[in-house]
């Protein structure tokens, strides 16, 4: 058992990061092909910073990541909070539901109702609603927001009541309450959640291409266009880079949880 | 007890509003451009028409099936042995199996396609090895293992999740009374961890049955499914209709399949779970 | 500690935020605000820069800047199909385009519609005069007001000579033939498959006779299950790297890929082919129509036309370039030997110009009739009953399993049943 579990796990994940790795190694092709290799060179990655249309896409990208992740997680927050503190029952098992439609439901249809949505919002003369910058925006804070709920709303269930009662207690008003004692014991589901719609936004595909438009592209977009067309070697330089990129974000958020505890246990 | 204060009351406010204009409203207006005709009548033409679309629901549920069984098969496995392990082990691989989740879909589909493409690495290797060509994409067993390499993360996970709670000691009480490491895992291990079975099920079925990217690279464009059926409509203004009614039936159709699978799940929790 | 890391990401991002939108303001000069110019054309068909070529959009925007003394930025978008340019078109999306360029038959269309606006390129375009005769006055255009041509081309067979036998080659039926089983490309959108269907069956390719039209759908169904797949601009990588043997495309397309892959030839098949004109033109909702007439009165200037012929590699209805020695020298020797007997041979050639065929713009009904037989020429699925046998064996063993569950749970209860009445 311990033998075929020694084999097993590395297999699996070898064939999981063989393309990826592949990818990596021949953005350093100096032939510019995927069949063979001729040679480690940089031309290509010169050429991504020369291309105005991926830089473009990345500012896009970057730019929407975070203002959709951080809309997200403030009316995320507010909401888990509102849900957590409702009495009554059917109203918060009901906005759960509704809340975890979009993360229920394949990202197709997801993209295509709002695609629709835009559609008629578009046709109405004086609504200043047009595909591009904002339908994505709308969009991904949309897809974003069940994720921040199911990172925050765990918190505040499995908060200390009596803490908030004692600050009560002692004088605080229930929003200061709130700010003061907690939001601070939520602020882990509120910082991961906000990482996971970051997250979700950079790589979001299918929603994107119903919802945008040829002049806001973002980065998986730029990609599509590229494979649908002549490839330009510098994709692969591109996408070499988005995964060198997360893995690094991966890495930091994950292990500096570990180190935040290592050093609370040496103070404990 | 005592009156609930403004932030209490009105912090979920701007959630629902949201919900209402951007989950609910579209969804209305999926089913109104459903059942409206190209002329914006009430009709139900579209939906007659999808039986025109019947067999291809089939083959999508079929590929999806089979990428699901295929992902159950080789997924259960690693989420065990990875439960097994020690806890700092257990810690990396899991960020090392979560880094292509969060890489984009398109990068990981893209870099198998450019792979096994006729003109692609793998062939240019068994080429150089005197071996004749795999003609592998632009055939369904290739659209088939661009899922599973796709979605494989998606089923672990959460098995993995559901094994690592379980206490260790349940092992432990079934090898003491006798149960070979094989029989652990079939009557121990795989009951108690049904949810999250479940969990990973669903996390590979839905994004199975309604991709179009995989089918369109690995498949040439050969193999049209349902999401690709989907993408063509609404590509056309005239075909949003049928595009809106086929999404309506796709949608309905993935809500009863996971509702039946919960069903499933809460099934046996209420049972203990352990078959004597 | 986890919340310094997040917060020190946070601003590395803000950073990154700040950097990438801080190169793009550099170039803001004096000339007043930034107009864009929204230029809409097909994929790799203009000279970008590549490759030491002349970025064509970039000269423009210093041509604006030197001469016109305005401060104009081209943002530069492609289509692969007519229908998608049409779609996006007519959509009214906003930005709206200023200068788009369809084929002949989309134009002919989009002139019908009263889509386009009426430049009348005789008297306001001053280089329109290059424009070569035969391409003056063709039958999308007669009075010659809205389009101004940019392009001419081909389609014909581009073929692996290293994988194709000569024998076969030289009629359409390459294309149907299953020795290259899985090697074989077709187009992406229905004009033209139909219309390699329908040369090969001698048809008009503008025909509305639905027997005609059905009969062609036959000959693609009868194709599908030997193709490699459907593709358009794929066709580029696919061919360059031996992925694929045969494929349907144009001429000056050819070129570009016999640049990465000397394997490859090209051939007109002898039933006939399309010949097609791409035009220059001006949708009615544009922002900025006389800008958009500079820009095409910029493309039509010689050097511009020689630069983006010899990237291209489409013959050019312009009459400076076809004259040029240089052009004729760079062709010749940097592109490929036959390239301008290839490109412009057929002009020439009388018998094989009767056999070529414009697509005119189709009638509603016919159009709907095509594009109904397109969705069932997709919707046809050739795949082995094996994977239906598999699912069934899944399912039924699935079935099996909860059977066996049911049935041991039940005899679980009737034992405890026991135990308490003991």
């Amino acid at each position: 058992m311990k033998v075929l579990s020694r084999i097993y796990i590395p297999l699996i994940f070898i064939l999981l990061y063989l393309p990826i790795i592949i990818v990596i190694l021949f953005s350093f092709n100096d032939a510019g092909s995927m069949s063979h290799f001729e040679g480690f060179s940089l031309t290509w990655y010169a050429e991504l910073f020369e291309d105005e249309t991926a830089l473009a896409a990345l500012g896009n990208s970057l730019y929407l990541a975070v203002v959709s992740s951080v809309i997200a997680t403030a009316i995320g927050t507010f909401a888990a909070y509102g849900i957590y503190k409702m009495r009554t029952r059917w109203l918060s098992g009901a906005i759960r539901s509704v809340t975890n439609i979009p993360m229920m439901n394949p990202d197709i249809v997801t993209g295509v109702s709002m695609m629709l949505l835009f559609v008629a919002a578009v046709s109405i003369p004086f609504l200043p609603i047009t595909f591009g910058r904002l339908t994505m925006v709308i969009a991904h804070t949309t897809f974003s927001l069940p994720y921040v709920i199911l990172s925050v709303l765990p918190r505040f269930q499995q908060m200390d009541k009596f803490q908030t009662e004692a600050a009560l207690d002692l004088g605080c008003t229930p929003a200061k309450a709130f700010f003061k004692v907690e939001l601070p014991t939520v602020l882990p589901g509120i910082v991961s959640g906000l990482m996971l719609g970051f997250t979700l936004s950079l790589d979001d595909f299918v929603i994107s291409h119903f919802v945008s438009s040829p002049d806001f592209q973002t980065l998986p977009l730029y990609i599509y266009n590229q494979t649908a067309h002549q490839v330009k070697y510098s994709m692969y330089a591109l996408c070499a880079l988005m995964v060198f990129v997360i893995l690094i974000l991966l890495f930091a958020v994950n292990f500096a949880g570990t180190l935040g505890k290592n050093k609370k246990a040496k103070h404990a | 007890m005592r009156k609930k204060s403004f932030i209490e009351g009105f912090a979920a406010v701007p959630h629902i509003v949201w919900l209402f204009l951007f989950v609910v409203l579209p969804l209305v207006f999926v089913v109104y451009f459903a059942f409206t005709g190209a002329d914006g009548s009430f009709s139900f033409s579209n939906i007659a028409n999808l039986s025109r679309y019947g067999h291809i629901f089939v083959l999508s549920i079929c590929f999806a099936l089979i990428a699901t069984v295929l992902c159950l098969l080789i997924g259960y496995p690693l989420a065990y042995f990875m439960s097994r392990l020690k806890p700092k082990t257990q810690k990396m691989l899991v960020v090392l199996l979560m880094l292509p989740m969060w890489i984009s879909l398109l990068i990981r589909t893209y870099s198998l396609m450019a792979i096994l493409d006729n003109g692609g690495l793998l062939n240019s290797l068994l080429e150089s090895l005197g071996i004749t060509r795999v003609h592998i994409v632009g055939t369904p067993g290739a659209v088939i293992l661009g899922m599973v390499y796709d979605f494989l993360p998606y089923m672990v996970l959460p098995i993995y999740t559901s094994l690592s709670k379980l206490d260790i000691r349940y092992y432990e009480a079934a090898n003491d009374l006798g149960a070979s490491n094989a029989k652990t895992l079939f009557k121990v291990a795989i009951p108690l961890s049904l949810p999250g079975v479940i969990s990973g099920i669903t996390m590979v079925f839905v994004p199975s049955i309604s991709t179009f990217y995989i089918s369109q690279k690995l498949g040439g464009g050969l193999f049209d499914l349902i999401g690709d059926t989907i993408e063509r409509e609404f590509q056309n203004k005239s075909t949003y209709n049928i595009g809106a009614a086929i999404s309506l039936v796709m949608m309905i159709l993935i809500l009863i399949s996971v509702a039946i699978m919960n069903r499933f799940s809460e099934g046996d929790d209420s049972e203990g779970g352990i078959i004597v | 500690m986890k919340k310094i890391i997040s917060l020190a990401l946070l601003m590395l991002i803000v950073c990154a935020l700040v950097l990438t939108s801080c190169g793009s303001a550099e170039e803001e000069e004096d000339y007043g605000d930034a107009i864009t110019l929204y230029v809409y054309n097909w994929g790799e068909y203009i000279s970008d820069g590549y490759d030491d070529s002349i970025d064509v959009n970039a000269a423009f925007e210093e041509y604006c800047r030197d001469v016109l003394h305005k401060n104009v930025r081209v943002n530069y978008s492609t289509y692969s199909s007519n229908e998608d340019l049409y779609a996006k078109v007519s959509s009214g999306v906003v930005p709206t385009y200023d200068v788009i360029i369809p084929s002949d038959y989309m134009a002919a269309r989009m002139i019908a519609e009263d889509m386009l606006e009426p430049i009348n390129p005789t008297k306001n375009i001053e280089n329109y005069e290059n424009i070569d005769e035969t391409f003056r006055g063709m039958y999308y255009d007669p009075d010659e007001m809205y389009t101004v041509p940019y392009t001419c081309g081909t389609i014909g067979v581009i073929y692996n000579s290293s994988i194709v036998d000569e024998e076969d080659i030289g009629s359409w039926d390459l294309l149907w033939n299953d020795k290259y089983t899985g090697n074989i490309i077709q187009f992406n959108n229905p004009r033209d498959a139909f219309g390699v269907a329908q040369f090969l069956l001698g048809f008009n390719v503008n025909s509305e006779n639905e027997d005609e039209w059905r009969a062609a759908l036959e000959k693609l169904i009868e194709q599908k299950p030997i193709l490699q797949c459907y593709a358009m601009d794929e066709v580029f990588n696919k061919m360059k790297g031996s992925s694929a043997a045969i494929a349907p495309y144009y001429a000056g397309d050819y070129f570009t890929m016999y640049e990465d892959n000397e394997d490859l030839s090209f051939y007109h098949p002898e039933e006939g082919t399309n010949i097609f004109v791409d035009v220059m033109c001006v949708p009615k909702n544009a922002g900025h129509k006389d800008l958009a007439m500079e820009y095409i009165n910029f493309m039509l200037s010689e050097e511009i036309a020689i630069a983006n012929a010899e990237y291209i590699c489409y013959a050019s209805p312009n009459k400076l370039v076809r004259e040029n020695e240089e052009y004729i020298e760079y062709m010749t020797e940097e592109v490929h030997e036959d390239a301008m007997e290839i490109l412009y041979g057929v002009f020439d050639d009388e018998d094989y110009i009767d056999k070529m065929q414009y697509y005119y713009a189709l009638p509603d009904k016919t159009l709907a009739l095509m594009n109904d037989l397109w969705e069932d020429l997709k919707l046809q699925s050739n795949i082995s009953t094996a994977i239906y046998v598999i699912c069934i064996v899944i399912v039924a063993a699935l079935v099996a399993l909860f059977v066996c569950r049911f049935v041991i749970k039940k005899r679980r209860k009737s034992y405890f049943e026991k135990y308490k009445s003991e």
